[in-house]
């Protein structure tokens, strides 16, 4: 077989052992917490038996081992259950909330992914003069900055002096594609500064230490101008490393875009966390907490594949 | 009179030097260099490394490598001073007028790209050729270079084709746009000498069919004296002398040259086999996780005091017997007799004894030590680890260590980075002699360094092979040091012996077809070696 085929194969495999580890890992976590969700709902003033009553119904009163693997083959049919506070089915719930984060996380990405790499050419191309030290210094103090705090500054500008945004970034279905980008460009902006400058610097240095090798001299001795060596010569080489972090910065557009969301009340996965949290809606956390880990396993798969697919050694065996 | 192709005059090159604890300062590395190259013409520039040959060979593409700059002088090509073109004339310059063949071909080919695109690129970004003009021109270059399926070979990857056909790939990528010069940077220096000898065939070739300048660029002059017209001889940045190919080689004026020529001074009586100290026998090996044995019934003997040389190319299994005998590889079957005790397979177990007996000097010297350790603490250790020893005795014997191989006063304290490639050496040396050995396996211990430096280096161990009585299991691909240092020797192909006995016999016709190979494909410093050796194989395949 193509080893590239059997390199594939045991990426997946060894994601697919992850992910169940992760749902063990969150399951147990939610476990160790004090109380459960019988607790929860009745409050602190429930009998003990009450609460005896109240999770045999629900079920609590089982084995963990056994509750965990219910919990398991349900997810695996797409059951998700049901919220304990409305009773509703999380699935449909999730699935409009997850539209909802991709659909900001995805034109965060086309925004931040090519600005990245283009900033990254260019840093290397002016290396050490001022392009270099512009871009550096700008990206990396946007990364310093608290997104939340970013978020307040640009909200404040954009939205309450200049009017040019709104700070809610309240979306519904019907709604034009033009008015739904208006209503998202101020977290999109937010999100886009948080994972700009990580992207940026890692394309430069993944760029610069191909830049080092004999074949870039041969590039230059061909008479090719800076910028075609490093588009032409250099980047190819630099897509492993570049596409890691890059799927990193993805994972962390859709799994850590809680802050932003609540800054600008958005109904997305992250809304949905933490109002479950707040709650204490435990079947909505684990929901959220598996699907979180989802997408973290698989956007590394894809770096993975990937960066196997750009090994010219791997593709074209002897 | 025609002006010629190349014309450099007074040319001075720069760079700014970072040295550790100091502040950076420039230096000069080429100090006012004068030469022509007219078209058609083969210009040899030799030297030990750091003589500024091939900054002089790149700045006649304007270009210098790392922070190197050309401070002054000038570079005319076909008339026109390429240092004081703007950068857009210079561009339309390189690639096109003047092109370039590096030393490491694996290197300089992109890993990510095919070759046809690499080898066209230049000629068609330049507006030289059509891009399927290209194409056809390299086709017709690679048959011209012995390719191996010239019509196809172009879609492969770099790393798909072996070390001598990429430098012949590299070859065609500086002839395909068609240029005036060809700068070769020691093309044939990092391939295996019977490699070596059909890619400098078929350089020489194609240098001559498409009448193409070149500056030939080595350390070797016996290489560069088959294909140049002309011979440069630097040394520190100067020439020391300029001549035709066969004045340089037949009657050098300079004493530097004649110390070039002459290389290889040593003789060296060989001694008869007593009593071995080392015996290897029916070693097999194969490495961890694959399914094919590097080493095959591997016998040899080794006599105390004396040297067994190991020869043979990259991959025929010598530095894989060095890890078998000292335990880093534990051989798969077979048994290795040292001293008279039977050594232990692995590493781990053998006595301390054992492991004192037995010392190693590697090629590159700079990886074998600790940069961040002085001289007297790298020898120190072993005296310590093995003897115990402290303080005023201690320091005592390192001085004698350092007096043996000729460094004296005032090494004790310096690091590795402020030594030579040579001194480095011996320090290493010094650190297997501190644990009295009885045998030092060298592997490729003068591959590294420049010919006048590794003749004291084998000078040095000829004679602390005298004072100590130490055996030398010598590994090199190099015949010329075999010749001057064994006592007898080993010749390894695709992990057997291949011919085993004394210098004497083994160095003696009639030989196998493999070892016949090899010594006939060892350059000899005379002019028109190279057609003898072809001609003479294709009578021999005629005849066959």
């Amino acid at each position: 077989m193509h080893p590239v085929v059997t390199l594939v194969a045991q990426r997946l495999g060894l994601g697919l052992i992850l992910l169940f580890a992760a749902s063990a890992l969150i399951f147990g976590l939610t476990e160790i917490l004090p109380g459960d969700a019988a607790q929860a709902i009745l409050g602190q003033t429930a009998t003990p038996e009450n609460l005896a009553n109240l999770r045999a119904e629900m079920g609590l009163d089982r084995p963990a081992f056994t509750r965990y693997f219910e919990w398991l083959g349900g997810i695996m049919t797409g059951d998700l259950g049901n919220a304990l506070t409305n009773k509703l089915p999380i699935a449909d719930q999730i699935s409009r909330r997850m539209s909802a984060t991709l659909f900001l996380a995805f034109w965060a990405a086309i925004i931040s992914v090519p600005l990245a790499i283009l900033l990254g050419l260019i840093a290397v191309r002016y290396q050490n003069r001022w392009p270099d030290k512009l871009i550096s210094g700008v990206t990396l103090a946007s990364i310093s900055l608290p997104e939340f705090m970013i978020a307040y500054i640009l909200v404040f500008f954009f939205a309450v002096k200049l009017f040019w945004a709104p700070s809610f970034a309240s979306v519904s279905p019907g709604m034009p594609l033009l008015e739904q980008l208006h209503a998202i460009s101020l977290p999109v902006a937010v999100l886009t500064m948080v994972v700009l400058a990580h992207m940026m610097r890692m394309t430069r240095a993944a760029i610069l230490n191909v830049m080092q090798s004999a074949y870039i001299e041969t590039a230059e001795l061909k008479g090719l101008t800076t910028f075609t060596v490093i588009r032409k010569h250099a980047f190819p080489n630099a897509i492993a490393p570049i596409v890691n972090v890059v799927m990193i910065n993805l994972a962390y557009l859709v799994v850590g875009v809680v802050v932003v969301e609540v800054v600008f009340a958005y109904p997305g996965m992250g809304q949905y966390l933490v109002d479950a949290v707040v709650k204490r809606d435990v079947p909505v956390v684990l929901a959220c907490g598996v699907i979180f880990a989802a997408v973290y396993i698989i956007l590394n798969i894809v770096a993975d594949v990937v960066s196997i697919l750009a090994n010219p050694r791997l593709r074209h065996p002897k | 009179m025609t002006t010629p192709l190349l014309q450099v005059r007074g040319l001075k090159i720069g760079a700014t030097v970072y040295p550790p604890g100091e502040k950076p300062h420039d230096i000069e590395i080429v100090h006012g260099v004068d030469f022509d190259v007219e078209a058609g013409k083969v210009l040899g520039l030799i030297g030990e490394s750091g003589a500024g040959k091939s900054t002089i060979g790149l700045a006649s593409m304007a270009y210098g490598r790392g922070g190197v700059e050309l401070t002054g002088g000038e570079v005319m090509v076909n008339g026109r001073d390429v240092l004081q073109s703007s950068l857009r004339d210079i561009r339309r310059l390189r690639g096109a007028e003047v092109t370039y063949v590096s030393q490491s071909a694996a290197a300089s080919f992109n890993p990510a790209k095919r070759i046809m695109e690499q080898v066209i690129e230049a000629a068609v970004l330049q507006g030289k050729f059509s891009r399927s003009d290209a194409e056809d021109r390299a086709r017709a270059l690679f048959e011209k270079l012995g390719l191996p399926d010239p019509d196809s070979i172009g879609n492969r990857y770099p790393h798909q084709v072996s070390g001598g056909q990429l430098q012949r790939c590299m070859t065609a990528l500086a002839l395909c746009p068609e240029p005036d010069l060809v700068v070769f940077d020691e093309p044939t220096t990092a391939l295996d000498v019977t490699t070596q000898i059909d890619v400098l065939k078929a350089i020489k070739d194609a240098i001559r069919d498409t009448g193409v300048a070149a500056l030939y660029i080595t350390h070797d002059l016996a290489v560069v004296a088959q294909v140049a017209d002309h011979i440069m001889v630097l040394r520190q940045g100067e020439m020391v002398e300029y001549g035709t190919t066969d004045q340089i080689i037949n009657a050098p004026r300079e004493e530097y040259t004649q110390a070039l020529v002459s290389v290889r001074s040593i003789t060296h009586e060989e001694k008869q086999p007593t009593e071995p100290v080392l015996r290897v026998e029916n070693i097999t090996a194969r490495y961890a996780g694959t399914k094919f044995n590097v080493l095959h019934n591997v016998s040899v003997d080794l006599s105390p005091g004396q040297t067994l040389a190991v020869v043979g190319e990259s991959g025929s299994g010598k530095s894989t017997l060095a890890r078998v005998i000292t335990g880093l590889l534990p051989p798969g079957d077979g048994t290795i007799t040292f001293a008279g005790r039977r050594l232990s397979p692995d590493q781990p177990s053998r006595s301390l004894e054992d492991l004192r007996e037995l010392q190693m000097i590697y090629q590159m010297a700079d990886t074998a030590m600790n940069p961040r350790q002085t001289v007297g603490t790298i020898i120190g250790r072993p005296l310590e680890f093995y003897f115990g020893l402290k303080g005023k005795e201690k320091q005592e014997r390192i001085q004698e260590l350092l007096d043996e191989i000729e460094l004296g006063e005032g090494f004790q304290d310096r690091y590795p980075a402020e030594l030579s490639g040579g001194q480095k050496q011996r320090v290493c040396i010094a650190r297997a002699l501190a644990a009295k050995p009885k045998l030092i396996i060298c592997d490729e211990v003068t591959s590294a360094l420049d010919p006048l430096v590794a003749d004291g280096i084998l000078k040095l161990l000829l004679n602390l092979q005298k004072v100590e009585d130490v055996a030398y299991l010598f590994i090199t691909h190099d015949l010329a040091t075999v010749r001057a240092i064994a006592d007898s020797i080993a010749v390894m192909y695709q992990g057997r012996v291949q011919r085993y006995g004394s210098k004497s016999e083994v160095l003696t016709p009639p030989f196998d077809d493999y070892t016949d190979l090899l010594l006939s494909s060892v350059p000899e410093m005379k002019l028109g070696w190279l057609e003898e050796v072809i001609a003479h194989r294709k009578m021999e395949s005629a005849g066959n």
